[in-house]
C-alpha cells in the first residue's frame, strides 16, 4: 500500500481548487477521479456560466476548465492524477481503495477530501427502463464530450437548468426537441434559458408529465398527461407523441455513499438533493481529516462548488500543517464570495437547506 | 448519428478505431467510449436485465448506475459508458450477471 499526503477523490470544479490551494501551500496531492478527462460536469458544458465575475462567469464550462486545469501546471512535481480510477471502497484510516481498469490497489492518505459531485435521479413511469430514456447530463456528455446525437426526436422532462440548457443543446447538435414537460406551474430554472428555447420553437407544457414510455426495445413513443395541482395525472388528457429519446432531468442526488461507508454523519435534506455529509464551517465531515466540497455537501452550482473547493483546501493544508499565505484574507474573501453567489432568489432553497443543516457560511 | 456541424464544438468523425460487437465488425473514433461508439452505430440496447431480461441502455453516462455494462475482453459487468474503446476490442451484450472470468 502507498502512502500518500492530501487525497482528492473527484476532479470537478471543487476537486480541482481544493487541489490548487493545497500545493500552493506545499501539499503533496493525488487526484483520483474515474473518468479520462479531469473536470467533472464542466468537462460537457459548453454554455456560458451565470454567477460572480470572480467565478468565470460569461466564460463557457469546458474554457473554465481549462483555466482550473492549467493552475495546477506549476506543481506538477507535486501532483499525481489518477484518472481512469474509480474509488470504490473508504476505510475510518484513511484508506481509499480504488480500481484502475483491471488492477485494484489502496492508498494510505493523510488527509481525503471528498469531491464526487451528484448522481442525475430517475423518475417512477411504465417502462422508464427503455433504452432511449436517458439522464439529460448523460445526453449532454454523449453530444458534448463524445459529439453523438442520442435520436433525432427527444422528450425533456424537467424544466430546472440542466432542462433548459440541454435542451438548447439538443437543438444546436440538430436534433429536434419535440416538447418539454414540466409538473410544476412554473419554469424551475432560470427565465432567460427558458425563453432562447421558446423561441427555437420548443412546445413547453406546464403542468404535465410522462406517463409511459412505448417501445419494444427501445423508446418509439410516449404517452404524456396533464397533471393536478397535487401532481396526479388527469385520465382523458393523455396525448401520444412520437419520439425516440426521453431525457431525464427531475434534480440530482449527492453521491454520499463513500462518506457513509466510512461511517461519517449524514443527513437527508431535501432542499440539498439527499442525503449530505454533516460538515462544520471548516468543510470537515464528522471524521477529522476527511472533508467534503461542491455537490456532495449539496447540490448548488460550479460556481459555489469552485468557493468550497478553495476553502476545504485551505483548511486541509492548515491541517496538515503547512503554512497558507494570507490564510485567514482568504478565508474571509471566499466565504463573501459564497455568501453574495448564495443571495439571490434562486438560491433560496439552498439557503434552506444549509440552514437545516446548521452550517455556519 | 455523429453531429457534424455545430456552432460551438468540432469533432472527429473519422471512424478509425475496429472493434467487434457481437461478432459484427464496427468502428469508432479516437476519444469514444465503448458505449459512444455503439450509440453512433445505431445500437442502444447493451444488456438485459438480470431476472425480466428488459433490454438496458446507458442512464447516466458517467459511470453511476450501471446500466450499460457488457462483457469486454471476457470480463463481465465492465461499464462501458466511462471505459476508452480501443482497437481490437471484443464486446459483448450482457446475459444475466456475468461469470467469473479467469485470467
Ligand atoms: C447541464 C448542466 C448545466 C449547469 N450549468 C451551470 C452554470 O451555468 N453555472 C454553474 O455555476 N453551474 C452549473 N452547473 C452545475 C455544476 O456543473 C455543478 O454544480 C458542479 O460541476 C459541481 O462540481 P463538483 O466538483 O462538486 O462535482 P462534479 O463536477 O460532478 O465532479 C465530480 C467528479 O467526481 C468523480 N467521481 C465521483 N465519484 C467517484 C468515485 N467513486 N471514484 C472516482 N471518481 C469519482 C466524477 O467522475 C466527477 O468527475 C450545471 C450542471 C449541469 C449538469
Ligand atoms: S450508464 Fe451509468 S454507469 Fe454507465
Amino acid at each position: 500500500m502507498k502512502n500518500k499526503e492530501a487525497v482528492i477523490i473527484g476532479a470537478g470544479p471543487a476537486g480541482l481548487k481544493a487541489a490548487k490551494q493545497l500545493l500552493e501551500a506545499g501539499a503533496h496531492v493525488t487526484i483520483i477521479d474515474r473518468n479520462k478527462k479531469l473536470g467533472g460536469q464542466l468537462v460537457k458544458q459548453t454554455h456560458k456560466f451565470f454567477g460572480s465575475e470572480k467565478q468565470y462567469a460569461s466564460f463557457r464550462g469546458i474554457d473554465i476548465l481549462e483555466i482550473l486545469v492549467q493552475g495546477l501546471k506549476p506543481f506538477e512535481d507535486r501532483l499525481e492524477i489518477l484518472n481512469e480510477t474509480s474509488v470504490v471502497g473508504l476505510y475510518k484510516d484513511k484508506v481509499v481503495a480504488c480500481v484502475k481498469h483491471d488492477n485494484f490497489f489502496k492508498i494510505k492518505a493523510k488527509s481525503i477530501i471528498m469531491a464526487t459531485g451528484a448522481s442525475e435521479k430517475h423518475l417512477p413511469f411504465e417502462n422508464n427502463d427503455l433504452p432511449g430514456i436517458y439522464a439529460a447530463g448523460a445526453v449532454q456528455t454523449l453530444m458534448n464530450e463524445y459529439g453523438v446525437k442520442p435520436g433525432d426526436k427527444v422528450l425533456m422532462v424537467g424544466s430546472g437548468n440542466i432542462g433548459l440548457i440541454v435542451s438548447y443543446q439538443l437543438l444546436q447538435a440538430g436534433v429536434d426537441v419535440v416538447a418539454l414537460v414540466e409538473a410544476a406551474p412554473q419554469i424551475s430554472g432560470y427565465l432567460v434559458h427558458a425563453s432562447k428555447i421558446k423561441r427555437l420553437g420548443v412546445d413547453i407544457l406546464m403542468q404535465t408529465s410522462i406517463k409511459r414510455a412505448i417501445g419494444k426495445d427501445q423508446v418509439e413513443q410516449v404517452e404524456i398527461w396533464e397533471l393536478d395541482e397535487v401532481w396526479q395525472g388527469i385520465p382523458g388528457t393523455e396525448r401520444v407523441l412520437g419520439v425516440d429519446t426521453v431525457c431525464i432531468s427531475v434534480g440530482l442526488a449527492p453521491l454520499t455513499e463513500l462518506l457513509m461507508q466510512i461511517g461519517a454523519d449524514v443527513e437527508y435534506i431535501r432542499e440539498l438533493g439527499g442525503n449530505v455529509p454533516r460538515i462544520d464551517f471548516r468543510y470537515e465531515t464528522s471524521i477529522k481529516g476527511v472533508y467534503a466540497c461542491g455537490d456532495v455537501v449539496g447540490i448548488e452550482e460550479a460556481s459555489s462548488a469552485m468557493v468550497e473547493g478553495a476553502m476545504a483546501g485551505i483548511h486541509a493544508a492548515h491541517d496538515l500543517g503547512y503554512t497558507v499565505e494570507d490564510e485567514s484574507r482568504k478565508l474571509k474573501v471566499l466565504q463573501e464570495e459564497l455568501k453574495f453567489l448564495r443571495s439571490g432568489p434562486h438560491a433560496a432553497k439552498v439557503r434552506a437547506g444549509y440552514t437545516k443543516l446548521e452550517v455556519k457560511t | 448519428m455523429r453531429i457534424k456541424n455545430h456552432p460551438i464544438l468540432s469533432f472527429d468523425t473519422e471512424e478509425t478505431i475496429e472493434f467487434s460487437y457481437n461478432g459484427k465488425k464496427l468502428r469508432g473514433v479516437e476519444g469514444d467510449t465503448i458505449a459512444s461508439a455503439l450509440h453512433a452505430s445505431g445500437i442502444k440496447k447493451l444488456s438485459e436485465s438480470i431476472h425480466l431480461k428488459r433490454p438496458r441502455g446507458f442512464y447516466c453516462a458517467i459511470g453511476n448506475c450501471a446500466s450499460c455494462n457488457m462483457v469486454v475482453d471476457g470480463v463481465p459487468n465492465v461499464r462501458t459508458c466511462i471505459t476508452p474503446l480501443k482497437p481490437g476490442m471484443v464486446v459483448n451484450n450482457q446475459v444475466g450477471k456475468g461469470k467469473v472470468y479467469e485470467e
